[in-house]
C-alpha cells in the first residue's frame, strides 16, 4: 500500500485532470444534447485555445494580468470561430445523414489542425503560469501548486455557472427545449437557427477556455487535439451523452481511474479507461446519468 | 429470395447510404450500357495490374501495392457501412489485429506466409465476433461509440504490451514471405522470375486481394447480402418478415472484420513493420473517408476511393507537406457537392447524359 500522502496527491492530480476534461467534455455534451452530433472538431477547438493563449501572451508582452487577458481572448476567438463554422458550413448539413455530419467535423479536425501547424509550426509551445499563482503549498504531505488549486475551484464554479445558465435563464430554457423538441420550439416562435449558433459559440468557448487554461500546465503540441477528443468521448459516454451532471461525474471518474491506474497498474491505465467506456456502453448505453434516446 | 437478375453487378445499390432514411427505395438504374456491363472490367483491371512492375518503376509498384491493400480494407468496411448501414468508427481495430497476428507469427515464430496470412483473418474474425456481439445490440451513435471504444482498447493493448507487440516502438522488420520456389520455377519455365522480392510480394497481394474481393462480391450478391441491404433500408420491416436482424448484423460485422484483418496482415509485411497506430481511431476515419470518396454502397466505389486517395496523396505530397489540409478540404467539397462520392458523381453524370438524347 503506498504512502497515504502520495495517494492524496495522486487523487488531487486526478481531480485537476477531471476539471479540464469537464471543461472540454461539457461543450461536447452540449452540442450532442442539442444537435445530436458528436463534434470531433471540439478537440481541435481546445488545441486552438491553447495556441491562441500562447500567441496572445506573446503579443501582450509584459503587463499585469496578461495571462488572464490572453486566456479570455483565446476562448473568445475560438468561440467566434465555432459560431462562424456553424453558421456558414455546418448548418447546411442538418438535414443530411448523421455520418456526413460526423465526417464533416472530422474534416474540420484535419483542416484546422493543419492550419495550426502552418501558423505555429511543430515545435511545442509553452506558456508560463500567471505570476499570482506560481507558488505552491503543502497539505497532508502533498505539494499542491497554486495553479492546480485554482483549477480545482474553477471547475465546479464553471459547472455551477453553466448549470445556472441552463436552468434559470431564458436562453438556457430554449436550449433545453431544443434538445427535447426542436420543431415545437420553432413553431412557438423561437429562432432555432440562431439558437444553434449560440450553442456552438458557447460550446466552443468552453473548449477554447479549457485549452487556454491547460497551456501553463502541459506543453501545447500538434496532435493534442486527437488525443483529447477521445478522452472527452470517454467522459461523455460514461456520464451519459447530453447529460450535464453526467459529464461532470464522468470527468471525475475518468480522472480518478486514470491517476490511480497509473499508480497501481501503470501498464493498464489507458486500457482501463477504454474498458470502462465499453463496459458502460454495454450495460447502460445512455450513460450513468443520461436518459435513453427515444 | 432474390432472383438471378438481382445479382447482376451493374445494378448499383447507390442512393441511400448509411443510416439512410427508411422507406427510400434505391433507384435501379444502369451505370453502364448492358454491352459494356457484360465486359469483365474487374478482370481487365487485374490483368493490367500485373504489368505494373514491368512497365512502371519500383515506386509505382509500391504505390500500386498500397492501393491494392487499402482497396480490400475499404471494401470490407463498405460491407458494414454501405450495405448494412452500420457505421463503425473502429474498423482499424481488425486491420491492426490482423497485422499483429501475421507479423507475430512470421517474425517471432517463423510461420510461413501461407499459414500466417489466413491466421490474420481468423484472429481478426474471432475478435470481431466477440466485440460485434456487444456492438450489434446498440444502435446508431452508441454503436459507433462502442466500436470506437473496442478499437481504442486494441490500440491501448498494442501500445503497452511491450513483450509481445513491441509497445510504442511497434514491431519492425517483418520478413517477406519466402519466394525461393519462384526462383526454382524460373530455372524451368521462361518468363518467370527476374523480379525483386517486393515485386513478388506485390503479385502475392494482388492475387490474395483479388480472391478476397471476389468472395466479398459473391457475398454481396448472395441472398445473404441482399438481406443486409434490406436491413439497412428498414431494419424494422426486416424484423417483421422474420429476419433475425442482430444475427445478420453480427455476421456482417464478423465478415467485415475478417477481411479487414486479411488486409492488415498484408499491410504489415508491405509496410515492413507493424505499429500501434494501425488500430488508432484516426486510421478508422481514414478508411471511412476512402469509402465515402469512392461511393458508399456501390461495390467498386471504395476500391476506386483507395486508388484516388493514395494517388492524390502521392501527387500532393510532392508539392506540399500539408496533406491533411487538402484532404480535409476534399472531404468538405465531397460532403457538400458530391455526397455520393466519385461513383455517385459518375452515376449522376451518366444519367444526365442519358436523359439528354431521350428528351430531345
Amino acid at each position: 500500500m503506498p504512502d497515504p500522502s502520495f495517494v492524496f496527491a495522486q487523487s488531487l492530480s486526478g481531480l485537476t485532470a477531471a476539471m479540464f476534461l469537464f471543461l472540454i467534455a461539457s461543450g461536447l455534451s452540449l452540442i450532442f444534447g442539442v444537435l445530436r452530433v458528436l463534434n470531433f472538431a471540439h478537440g481541435t477547438f481546445y488545441m486552438l485555445g491553447a495556441y491562441s493563449a500562447f500567441q496572445l501572451v506573446q503579443w501582450i508582452g509584459v503587463g499585469p494580468g496578461r495571462f488572464w487577458l490572453a486566456a479570455l481572448g483565446a476562448a473568445t476567438a475560438v468561440a467566434i470561430l465555432g459560431g462562424l463554422v456553424e453558421r456558414f458550413l455546418f448548418r447546411h448539413l442538418y438535414g443530411k445523414e448523421e455520418l456526413y455530419q460526423l465526417l464533416f467535423t472530422y474534416a474540420l479536425v484535419l483542416i484546422l489542425s493543419d492550419c495550426a501547424k502552418i501558423i505555429w509550426g511543430t515545435q511545442q509551445k509553452s506558456v508560463s503560469r500567471p505570476p499570482e499563482l506560481t507558488g505552491a503549498f503543502h497539505l497532508f504531505g502533498a505539494t499542491i501548486p497554486h495553479y492546480n488549486l485554482f483549477i480545482l475551484l474553477l471547475g465546479p464554479a464553471i459547472a455551477l455557472a453553466f448549470w445556472f445558465v441552463l436552468q434559470r435563464t431564458r436562453v438556457g430554457r430554449f436550449i433545453r427545449a431544443a434538445a427535447l423538441d426542436r420543431e415545437t420550439l420553432g413553431a412557438l416562435g423561437v429562432n432555432v437557427d440562431g439558437l444553434y449558433t449560440w450553442v456552438f459559440v458557447l460550446a466552443s468557448f468552453l473548449g477554447g477556455l479549457g485549452g487556454a487554461l491547460i497551456a501553463p500546465m502541459r506543453a501545447t503540441t500538434p496532435g493534442m487535439d486527437t488525443e483529447v477528443i477521445v478522452e472527452a468521448f470517454v467522459v461523455v459516454v460514461i456520464g451519459g451523452l447530453g447529460s450535464f451532471w453526467g459529464t461532470f461525474l464522468g470527468a471525475l471518474i475518468y480522472g480518478q481511474v486514470l491517476s490511480f491506474g497509473i499508480l497501481f497498474f501503470p501498464r493498464f491505465s489507458i486500457f482501463s479507461v477504454f474498458a470502462l467506456m465499453a463496459a458502460v456502453l454495454i450495460v447502460r448505453p445512455w450513460g450513468l446519468l443520461g436518459r435513453p434516446l427515444k | 429470395m432474390s432472383d438471378k437478375n438481382d445479382q447482376e453487378p451493374g445494378n448499383a445499390e447507390c442512393g441511400a447510404g448509411a443510416w439512410g432514411r427508411s422507406g427510400a427505395a434505391p433507384p435501379q438504374y444502369k451505370l453502364v450500357p448492358s454491352r459494356a456491363r457484360r465486359f469483365p472490367w474487374p478482370l481487365l483491371v487485374l490483368a493490367a495490374a500485373f504489368f505494373v512492375p514491368t512497365v512502371g518503376s519500383r515506386f509505382y509498384t509500391f504505390l500500386a501495392n498500397d492501393v491494392v491493400i487499402w482497396a480490400l480494407f475499404a471494401t470490407s468496411l463498405n460491407l458494414l457501412v454501405g450495405y448494412t448501414g452500420l457505421v463503425s468508427f473502429g474498423h482499424a481495430a481488425y486491420f491492426g489485429i490482423g497485422a499483429y497476428a501475421t507479423g507475430l507469427l512470421m517474425k517471432k515464430l517463423g510461420v510461413p506466409f501461407l499459414i500466417a496470412f489466413p491466421a490474420a483473418g481468423v484472429v481478426a474474425g474471432l475478435c470481431a465476433l466477440v466485440f460485434g456481439f456487444f456492438c450489434v445490440r446498440l444502435t446508431r451513435i452508441y454503436f459507433a461509440m462502442l466500436t470506437l471504444a473496442f478499437a481504442q482498447i486494441v490500440w491501448a493493448i498494442c501500445f503497452k504490451w511491450n513483450e509481445v507487440t513491441g509497445g510504442e516502438q511497434g514491431m519492425p522488420e517483418i520478413p517477406y514471405p519466402s519466394f525461393d520456389w519462384v526462383e526454382r520455377l524460373a530455372a524451368v519455365l521462361p518468363f518467370v522470375g527476374g523480379y525483386r522480392t517486393s515485386d513478388y510480394y506485390y503479385f502475392t497481394c494482388l492475387v490474395m486481394v483479388a480472391l478476397c474481393i471476389w468472395v466479398l462480391r459473391r457475398i454481396v450478391g448472395s441472398p445473404f447480402g441482399r438481406m443486409l441491404t434490406t436491413i439497412r433500408e428498414n431494419a424494422e420491416r426486416a424484423e417483421f418478415i422474420g429476419v433475425n436482424v442482430r444475427r445478420y448484423e453480427l455476421a456482417a460485422f464478423v465478415i467485415a472484420g475478417i477481411f479487414a484483418g486479411l488486409a492488415g496482415g498484408l499491410f504489415g509485411i508491405f509496410n515492413r513493420g507493424v505499429f500501434p497506430d494501425f488500430a488508432y481511431w484516426t486510421k478508422s476515419s481514414e478508411v471511412l473517408i476512402m469509402t465515402l470518396l469512392g461511393g458508399m454502397g456501390t461495390f467498386w466505389g471504395p476500391a476506386v476511393g483507395a486508388l484516388a486517395l493514395i494517388w492524390l496523396n502521392q501527387q500532393i505530397v510532392s508539392y506540399t507537406q500539408y496533406w491533411p489540409l487538402i484532404l480535409g478540404s476534399i472531404l468538405v467539397i465531397l460532403l457538400f457537392v458530391f455526397p455520393g462520392g466519385l461513383a455517385g458523381a459518375v452515376i449522376a453524370l451518366w444519367r444526365r447524359l442519358q436523359r439528354r438524347p431521350a428528351g430531345a
